[in-house]
């Protein structure tokens, strides 16, 4: 069954809040090979202007992809996870996320383009902090092979 | 972002190499990855998975190449200035069971706006000389 482009707009959430803590920042940036004092020490993040470790540029997946699955299993839409490839990706930052923020995700359906047997959806996550301010948002675009 | 550690606007030059780096990829950094990122597809460890859609074997996770470039950049820009990072995924990153794959990172000025004070970052990484991404743009206000 192909994408179904009605579901356009659609959104999921916001998601459970997720609490962003120093031991996971530091796991991520030890996976992505992230080489800054302030992924890893309290005390250098404040001398840099942080009020805690900060988090690496990407770090912002974790919490996107979590609420993005909503997406992949809605049945209405249609995406065959084993024939997905990650097309594209960004992150624009409205501020550092750092050890202590609380986040919720909410995302939208943001467009869906067929072509050559390849349906192309984005998807846009909003992170927002307990008091609703921006964090961070994340445009993500699968492309579903839509292949018999 | 940290003015402590901002690049000096002043110093920047279009075509300047800012930062580069060699990273190996081997199925313990796929592994590493997967549990930090919470990203557990198997095309990720599980060669007879990723066979069975259709690849080769073990493939990397784009968000790791994606990460790894953020990285190369963050170091240079300090940690947290980068305010927009973007990228297309091309090729992917074939990870052998044993062994590694070298993935190659340099990062260079692709313009800047004088008004803002914006550099804008453009990041090529490749492997054995060709490239896994395209577009790969990041954004750093020295202002």
């Amino acid at each position: 069954m192909p994408v179904n482009p009605e579901t356009v707009g659609r959104t999921y959430g916001p998601s459970e809040a997720y609490e962003v803590t120093r031991i996971k920042i530091r796991e991520f940036a030890d996976a992505v090979d992230a080489r800054s004092g302030a992924h890893f020490y309290p005390d250098v993040a404040r001398a840099e202007g942080y009020s805690d470790v900060v988090a690496p540029t990407t770090f912002a997946v974790v919490i996107a992809q979590r609420a993005e699955f909503h997406v992949v299993v809605d049945p209405e839409v249609g995406v065959d996870f084993s024939k997905v490839v990650h097309a594209d990706e960004r992150f624009t930052h409205h501020r550092p996320l750092v050890a202590g923020d609380v986040i919720q995700a909410t995302v939208t359906i943001e467009s869906i383009t067929q072509r050559a047997g390849i349906s192309m959806v984005t998807t846009r996550a909003e992170l927002t902090d307990v008091d609703g301010a921006p964090v961070t948002t994340v445009l993500s675009t699968l492309a579903v092979r839509e292949d018999a | 972002m940290s003015d402590e550690t901002l690049p000096a606007f002043a110093s920047l030059n279009v075509g300047d190499e800012v930062a580069t780096r060699e990273v190996e990829f081997s199925r313990d950094t796929l592994v590493r990855y997967a549990a930090a990122s919470g990203d557990f597809n198997p095309i990720h460890y599980n060669d007879a998975f990723a066979q069975s859609v259709g690849l080769d074997g073990v493939i990397a996770h784009g968000m790791l190449t994606m990460g790894v470039g953020a990285s190369v950049v963050e170091e240079w820009a300090g940690a947290g200035n980068l305010v927009d990072f973007q990228v297309r995924f091309t090729r992917p990153i074939a990870v052998p069971a044993l062994g590694s794959s070298v993935v190659r990172i340099v990062a260079v000025v692709g313009a800047l706006d004088h008004d803002v004070k914006q550099a804008r970052i453009d990041v090529t990484v490749t492997v054995e000389g060709a490239k896994v991404l395209v577009k790969a743009q990041a954004l750093v206000d020295c202002a």
